[in-house]
């Protein structure tokens, strides 16, 4: 596969390290009352789509930038990579 | 042996004439010859036996599609099985053998098989060794071993070098007949940069079997032309040899070059196979058509071939396999073998043609409406006996049978991305289907274009269409345009024994019968039968079981299904996927900046991950392991040791925000460490099980030195960048791994500050009171050169450990050894660290081992409730804080005489020993010398409050059982007075 990295271009996958769901990045807040349920869900429960995926890739061997790739896990189409860091604060992580 | 069956012309080299043996016979041939077409030249026809019956076999084809002509290629340790005769190219000194006979291809023991067929039918193998199970593994497997194997290995490692590479293009032409050859003209002129790859070493695909002309010339030398015009284009990259395995995501193929196959010895450095990965912008598959068989009783002698086959034999190597030949046709091309042959002197028998309304021909006999019922000869084709229309037979006498029951396109690479080839009734046959790998499209006869000017428009259409060139295009040569139309023709009625896959032996009656027996899905049927599954995974056979399965279901071919095509298109040796990755290279290694020097002690090295480090170093007169490594230990413990650490993993953290990030990141607190400390840090996963543990330094308010287990140095780094982009993206936090930059030394023992003192520059005081326990900084040693010193003991002893910039690592661990002469200082390698971090009691990556959470560890109080950590939450859980959760403890046998094994079982003093009575496990033993004693670590079932218990080690499966006593895992030093000294 190839992963349009945003800022580097094209780069081979296997130039990366795959991680997981891209909701790995919505961890939960450690104070919320429901804070147990919460993380186990975090933890533990996943979407498995047979479709449009948001997924975390690691560029290890390359600028070591965490991205968010939207593949399609039926055809392996890459419609989206962006940095998981601009996500991450779209999605309102901070400090 | 002269070449007996050669007819004139042809595109081989007559001028030079080559020697190669076969079956340990000698024989001659041309350049240009393949295995195959020499064999026939010299009138072998019989080259091996069948899979299951060890039937005597010849060749089926010209090509990769080949099931028969499967041999042993070259002798010692470059033999290689399973190589298809056809695709051999000659050399001077070729060796092959048959495979799969025992004593010898004439007499093989093994042919009553076929004596047996009926008790060998379809799912034999699942219906006669199915019970007793216990039978399984010792007697039926080894039975059905033996008799099984397709050709035999050397046993001796390939002195042969392979290689990958890598290329680009815009446009990747997969196959060079009209259709490749078109496109590639009609591209290259345009100025694509296009590879053409090939699987034959010549191009031109069927154009070189041909007699048609193409414009004004003959079809070979039109070949030759084109690929001569375009062996000049600059953005134009031929690959012959070369057959494209795989189509695979986003435009990238694998394909395998083979580059010294045809060589007699391979020249120096190069490769005999590369591995490419072929990056395109599109491609076009012109992977052309295979001809398929008709099924008919006996249909597999030698000599009975494709009739395709025969042709090309005939045009491009000269050769016919008789002088004596038939035809069985159900269609035109059929005939066209029958006139090519006739032309070049061989004596046509006759055509037999299913048809009733078959073209007539006056220079032989055409039966029409006739079928062969029948064939005779043990190991070569003598006698066929043919049905005609009016219900009497007739006895032809020939030496070959050329079969042909229409092509089937190569839709195989159409199929690599889970696309499903469709059923064309016109043709008879699976074309590409719309669901093709991105940027892939199809022309030609693999696209269902039958005719050579179809193929050659629709060649050029094709990389019009991909390129979207415009303008001018290349006028097309006029060529043969017969309209493509096929009916069906897939066995004779009523035959017994008709053959459809014949590397398998698989026969029309075992696909009726997997049906009956309740097979019905084609997926099953080729699991039960074993049909389409040998090394030529059914390129002749598949079509022809599927509509008989389709028949016997009384379903239609689309309905019944296709099976789809997997990578690889034709079989790779394993040592082509291997590369260069082999042996000592399969990895790569990297080296301690120690290295050379612990070399030149004579250390034993051991690999850890890919580095690799001094385990001891054996001094003279050491005979075993254990001398040298509780030398090293006593000697440490007595005076002072150096140990090389480098491949501990470090992590510069620097910003603003570094001790907060390091606050989340570790399960203990790191925000009010102050500047000049180092702090023993636990990190845990999400989940809340221990990840990783080492140190954190702080030497500046904005600076820490994180360092790491060497195993998990590269995903902790990952770890911590996951942290810092994507759960807390506004911390101003820069993390870099800097492992190999600094040179990391333990320096251990009462006489360790003696000794640095006597490298570390006088401005700096390493004194108890200046430089405590756990204190760090930047010094300066050896007069001036920058280095990192921190206090911390994974020994137990006084220790140090001193970084140095790494190309300074081989002098500084001369320094020391010669400085600390006095003091008695000894190296010491992994072993003796070991040894002294169980004696010491300290956890490592067999306590850290993933099921392991802060509280088993014995650091329970370490993770912080105040504070937002990773995993904090989850290691609250319920059941991981039970009061009776394992913790860690120290094992020692009760007499000093036994032995602790890492792996054992703990199992309370009496009672059952099962799993259900279970109460925890050794993970680390060592023999302390200092205690003189057999000792360990594990975990116990409420560990912490059965101190002094004594309890059985158990080893069900060595059959061990050992009485230990429980104790502190602080065997040495437990009140660490020797650390703070």
């Amino acid at each position: 596969m190839i992963i349009n990295h945003p800022l580097l271009g094209p780069r081979d996958s296997s130039e990366f390290t795959y991680l997981g769901d891209a909701s790995l990045i919505d961890r939960p807040d450690w104070q919320a009352e429901n804070a147990a349920e919460a993380f186990y869900e975090y933890g533990y429960l996943r979407d498995n789509p047979a479709g449009k995926h948001q997924e975390l890739w690691f560029h290890e061997a390359g600028d070591r930038s965490w991205l968010v790739v939207t593949r399609d896990t039926t055809t392996h189409e890459i419609s989206k990579v962006e940095l998981a860091r601009d996500l991450a604060r779209a999605r309102g992580r901070s400090k | 042996m002269t070449q007996n069956n050669r007819l004139s012309g042809g595109q081989i080299d007559r001028n030079t004439t080559v020697n190669f043996r076969f079956d340990n016979r000698s024989y001659t041939a041309h350049p240009g010859d393949t295995l195959a077409s020499a064999l026939l030249a010299n009138d072998v026809r019989l080259v091996g036996r069948s899979f299951k019956y060890h039937r005597p076999r010849g060749l089926l084809t010209a090509g990769s599609e080949e099931p028969n002509g499967i041999v042993e290629l070259r002798t010692g340790n470059r033999q290689e099985p399973n190589t298809r005769a056809t695709t051999i190219e000659m050399f001077e000194g070729l060796e092959a053998q048959s495979q799969n006979r025992w004593p010898s291809l004439k007499f093989d023991a093994l042919g009553v098989n076929d004596l047996f067929s009926n008790f060998l039918s379809a799912g034999f193998y699942y219906k006669t060794f199915m019970w007793p199970a216990a039978f399984w593994e010792k007697v039926y497997e080894p039975i059905i071993r033996r008799a099984a194997g397709l050709g035999s290995l050397s046993m001796e490692a390939d002195p042969d070098e392979y290689d990958k590479g890598f290329r680009h293009c815009d446009l990747l032409i997969i196959g060079a007949g009209p259709s490749g050859l078109m496109a590639a003209l009609t591209a290259g002129r345009a100025g694509a940069d296009v590879i053409l790859a090939d699987e034959d070493f010549q191009f031109g695909g069927r154009l070189n079997s041909e007699t048609l002309s193409v414009g004004d010339q003959s079809a070979s030398d039109w070949a030759a032309q084109a690929v001569a015009e375009l062996s000049t284009m600059p953005n134009v990259r031929l690959m012959a040899r070369t057959t494209v395995i795989g189509a695979f995501d986003h435009g990238i193929y694998g394909a395998v070059e083979r580059t010294g196959d045809h060589l007699p010895t391979l020249p120096a450095g190069k490769p005999r196979q590369i591995l490419w990965r072929i990056y395109t912008k599109k491609a076009l598959l012109c992977a052309g058509a295979t001809e398929r068989p008709i099924a008919f009783e006996n249909n597999d002698r030698p000599g009975i071939m494709m009739a395709s086959a025969l042709r090309t034999y005939a045009n491009r190597f000269a050769v016919t396999a008789s002088q004596r030949v038939a035809i069985f046709t159900n269609n035109d091309d059929g005939h066209r073998t029958a006139a090519d042959l006739h032309a070049k002197g061989v004596h046509i028998c006759a055509v037999i043609d299913v048809r009733e309304d078959a073209p007539v021909n006056y220079d032989y006999e055409v039966l029409s409406g006739a079928q062969v019922v029948n064939t005779k000869g043990r190991l070569g084709l003598t006698f066929v006996e043919v049905a005609l229309p009016d219900g009497s037979t007739r006895t032809l006498e020939c030496g070959a049978l050329g079969v042909s029951g229409g092509w089937n396109p190569n839709v195989h690479l159409t199929c690599h991305q889970r696309g499903r080839p469709v059923w064309n009734e016109d043709l008879a046959a699976f074309v590409p289907g719309s669901n093709l790998p991105v940027g892939l499209t199809v022309a030609g006869a693999a696209n269902g274009v039958m005719s050579t000017q179809g193929a050659l428009q629709s060649g050029m259409d094709g990389a019009v269409e991909a390129m979207e060139l415009s303008g001018k295009l290349p006028d097309l040569p006029e060529a043969e345009d017969a309209p493509a139309s096929q009916k069906p023709f897939w066995y004779v009625e009523g035959c017994k024994r008709a053959w459809l896959d014949q590397q398998n032996d698989v026969t029309v009656k075992d696909v009726k019968l997997s049906y009956q027996e309740g097979f019905r899905s084609v997926e099953h049927l080729k699991r039960y039968t074993t049909l389409g599954m040998a090394t030529d995974q059914g390129k002749t056979s598949n079509i022809s079981a599927l509509a008989i399965m389709a028949e016997v279901a009384g379903k239609s071919i689309p309905e019944t299904g296709t099976t789809i095509f997997r990578p690889p298109y034709t079989p790779v040796p394993i040592s082509t996927f291997a590369g260069r990755m082999k042996g000592q290279e399969f990895h790569p290694t990297r080296l301690t900046p120690s290295h050379y020097w612990a070399k030149e002690r004579g250390a034993v090295f051991v690999e850890v991950g890919n580095w690799l480090r001094a385990q001891w170093f054996p001094l003279p007169g050491e005979t075993h392991w254990r001398e040298s490594v509780d030398r090293e230990a006593r000697q440490t413990r007595a005076s002072v040791g150096v140990c090389d650490c480098t491949t501990l993993g470090k992590i510069d953290v620097q910003g603003t925000d570094a001790a907060a990030f390091l606050n989340r990141v570790y399960a203990n607190g790191f925000a009010k460490l102050a500047v000049g400390k180092t702090r023993y840090g636990l990190m845990l996963r999400e989940d809340g099980m221990a990840m990783d543990d080492g140190t954190a330094a702080r030497l500046a308010e904005d600076h820490f030195v994180v360092t790491t287990t060497t195993a998990n140095a590269v995903s902790v780094y990952r770890h911590m960048e996951f942290v810092r982009q994507c759960l807390f993206p506004d911390m101003d936090v820069q993390l870099i791994s800097t492992t190999e930059s600094w040179a990391q030394y333990a320096v251990a023992g009462p006489n360790s500050r003696k000794l640095l003192q006597k490298i570390v520059d006088p401005d700096f005081d390493i004194s108890n009171d200046a430089f405590p326990f756990m204190a760090c900084g930047n010094i300066t040693v050896c007069g001036g050169l920058r280095a990192r010193l921190f206090r911390i003991s994974f020994s137990g002893e006084l220790a140090f450990e001193i970084a140095v910039p790494s190309r300074y690592g081989d002098a500084l661990m001369r320094r020391l050894m010669t400085e600390g002469e006095e003091f008695d200082v000894v190296p010491y390698g992994t072993e003796a660290l070991g040894v002294m971090r169980i004696e010491k009691g300290h956890a490592a990556g067999n306590e850290l081992n993933g099921t392991t959470t802060a509280l088993n560890l014995g650091l329970g109080k370490m993770v912080s409730k105040k504070k937002d950590s990773i995993g904090s939450i989850l290691s609250e859980r319920e059941a991981l804080v039970e009061p009776d959760v394992l913790r860690m403890v120290g094992i020692k046998p009760v007499s000093s005489e036994e032995k602790i094994t890492a792996g054992g079982h703990l199992m309370n003093s009496a009672g059952p020993v099962d799993a259900a009575h279970d109460q925890g496990y050794v993970t680390s033993a060592a023999y302390s010398p200092i205690l003189n004693s057999s000792i360990g670590l594990g975990f116990l079932k409420d560990g912490a409050n059965r101190m002094g218990e004594k309890m059985r080690l158990v080893s069900p499966l060595t059959d061990l059982t050992v009485e230990v006593e429980i104790v502190s895992a602080h065997f040495v030093d437990p009140e660490g007075e020797r650390l703070r000294a």
